[in-house]
């Protein structure tokens, strides 16, 4: 008998999204951003199977974060009160392709803003930069509810990615984005028969399974990455394997989740080594694992790490049909 | 799974008035039922009554082709008439050519027959191979596992993807004295025709054939549909309208790990083999 063929194929493939409205396209963005149409595991298979470059979209907090450590601060000293310029920075700056603006400002506990602030400065962000965005509620329903839908006016017609929504909480936000022609967020607590559902409900509610990118919960190197890792691996596959509830292009939030961690802020730690680089190190590190696992868009923080993420990326990812 | 729907054989009567007929409506909306139950692919089989099998075969395929694409099973055991199918069948869409013995005492190549009329058709053209041979249908373990072996290795020599090769094992009517031995079989041989080759070829069978005169035929084919499942069973030529038939079938793959669980599995589950 001849020695049989054992490359893997598989026969499904991750959803090719993309994100962003050009005038063209009814929308205002300057460019667009296409991720996910992965036909194979990361690193597996031809070149060609590869898909999309991953993307890194950079966070702008809506109002100027109260926690966030001396090293993650100083790049943004200058506009952590101004969203517009500090998503421009991002993009011209650090090379961010995508801005992820965070509503924190929002929670009842951390601002209480209202809508009227949460529209305004989704305009100013719409107005700095031209890349496509990614609008991102504070996680509170009642307060999401209320105001992620006049964010979504605010931005109608420009192809973001909004969110999210859940299990418990998806009706308001599903429709809202179906009606301004946006992308939804599917979010589920690192349970991957939960992210399953997330993505029925909303495809019951008619919104289509191609405008999904799923956010599955991030855990950072240390914190439960492990979890992380496997469910985005157990979701790649599910997606090769033909589950077209889980063919969807994967988001992750290694910013905030790296930035919690206490290795990556801690100053007096002097066997730990320089605080300036151990944040850094701890957030692309999180990145990279998470990019091996198969997710398509990563929210990140701080621009060194940023940069060595992106450089990976490009090294990695050149020969893709990108 | 690779779900075959059975519905569109001339042993109905109303495909067989039907097919007698030309009356296109009665075919296709028999298509439009079993796609929309999650038939991967429709199986077509003419009956014995048409006086010209091929030219019913190309009537049939032409028919559910005009409204619908879901791939075609050509079910026949005389080559003319899958090759007479073929002529007209979308093979880009895929197709299962349905089916073929190793070999027969009146045609010994019968099986390189059917891999080169695949072969002609496409890279998506699939073949079902019994465990059969020119000395009938085996009754036991080991020779239907060795027939296998035979077709499994056939395939290979000619460089036929195993892939796209299914074997299907022979399901008995468990009525038949003396058969009830049968399904225990069958379970046995699936667990030894997967390891044949790798990747493994499918394994299918054609299931309604189990309860053929007995009582109680959707809980017969549904119980053994499940216990099949669990040894390995990844397509089967079924009842796609029984809908508890369907639901076992869901929920067999959901335990066996084929399906992500999720609360709305059953709902879903027709629209996940398309």
């Amino acid at each position: 008998m001849p020695v049989p063929e054992i490359a893997e194929s598989f026969t499904g493939a991750v959803n090719r999204v993309t994100l962003g409205a050009t005038k063209e396209n009814g929308g205002t963005r300057s460019s667009t951003v296409t991720v996910g149409g992965a036909r194979n595991v990361v690193y597996g298979g031809s070149p060609a199977e590869s898909g999309e470059k991953p993307v890194v979209a950079m966070d702008v907090l809506d109002s100027r974060p109260e926690d966030w450590p001396d090293v993650l601060i100083e790049p943004y000293k200058d506009v952590l009160d101004k969203p517009g310029d500090w998503a421009k920075k991002c993009v011209e700056e650090y090379g961010a392709e995508l801005i992820c603006v965070k509503f924190d400002g929002i929670h009842p506990d951390t601002g209480d803003r209202d809508a009227a602030h949460a529209v305004k400065v989704t305009e100013e962000v719409l107005n700095a930069v031209g890349v496509p965005l990614v609008l991102w509620g504070c996680g509170y329903d009642e307060k999401d509810n209320q105001v992620m839908p006049k964010v979504s006016g605010a931005a109608k017609g420009e192809n973001c990615l909004i969110g999210t929504v859940t299990e418990d909480n998806y009706k308001s936000l599903t429709a809202i984005a179906l009606a301004d022609s946006h992308f939804l967020i599917t979010e589920a607590p690192l349970d991957i028969n939960i992210a399953k559902q997330v993505n029925i409900l909303a495809s019951d509610m008619g919104f289509p399974l191609e405008r999904i990118v799923t956010f599955q919960s991030t855990g950072a190197l240390g914190y439960g990455i492990e979890y992380a890792y496997s469910i985005q691996e157990r979701q790649r596959l599910a997606a090769l394997g033909g589950d077209k509830m889980m063919a969807m292009p994967a988001i992750c939030d290694v910013g905030y989740e790296s930035w919690r961690a206490k290795e990556a802020k801690l100053a007096d730690a002097p066997g730990w080594g320089p605080v300036a680089d151990r944040g850094p190190m701890w957030e692309a590190s999180s990145a990279i694992c998470l990019l091996q696992a198969g997710v398509d868009i990563i929210r990140m923080r701080h621009p060194r790490a940023v940069a060595t993420v992106k450089n990976l990326v490009n090294q990695m990812w050149q020969n893709s049909n990108a | 799974m690779i779900i075959i729907g059975e519905r569109i054989n001339g042993q109905f009567t109303n495909v067989k008035k039907a097919i007698a007929e030309k009356d296109k409506k009665v075919i296709q909306e028999l298509a439009r039922q079993q796609t929309e139950a999650g038939a991967t692919y429709m199986d077509v089989n003419v009956g014995t009554a048409a006086a010209d099998q091929a030219g019913a075969m190309q009537w049939l395929v032409e028919t559910i082709q005009e409204t619908c694409s879901t791939p075609l099973s050509l079910d026949s055991q005389k080559p003319d008439v899958i090759a007479a199918g073929l002529k007209v069948v979308n093979a880009e869409n895929g197709a299962i050519l349905n089916s073929t013995p190793l070999n027969r005492k009146s045609d010994e190549e019968i099986f390189d027959k059917y891999m080169d009329m695949a072969n002609q058709a496409g890279p998506k053209v699939n073949i079902i191979a019994l465990t059969m041979d020119k000395n009938g249908v085996p009754q036991d373990i080991d020779t239907r596992v060795a027939v296998a072996a035979e077709i499994v290795s056939k395939a290979m020599e000619k460089g036929f993807d195993t892939e796209r090769l299914f074997i299907d094992p022979i399901i008995l009517p468990v009525k038949v004295p003396n058969a009830q031995v049968q399904p225990g079989n069958i379970l046995a041989a699936i667990d030894q025709i997967k390891y044949l080759s790798e990747p493994a070829p499918h394994m299918t069978i054609g299931l309604s054939n189990l309860s053929q005169g007995a009582t109680e035929r959707s809980l017969i084919n549904r119980v053994f549909l499940a216990m099949a499942i669990s040894h390995g069973l990844d397509s089967a030529i079924v009842d796609v309208l029984d809908e508890k038939l369907m639901n076992v079938l869901a929920t067999a793959e959901m335990l066996m790990n084929k399906q992500i669980y999720s609360d709305s599995f059953l709902k879903i589950y027709a629209s996940m083999n398309k």
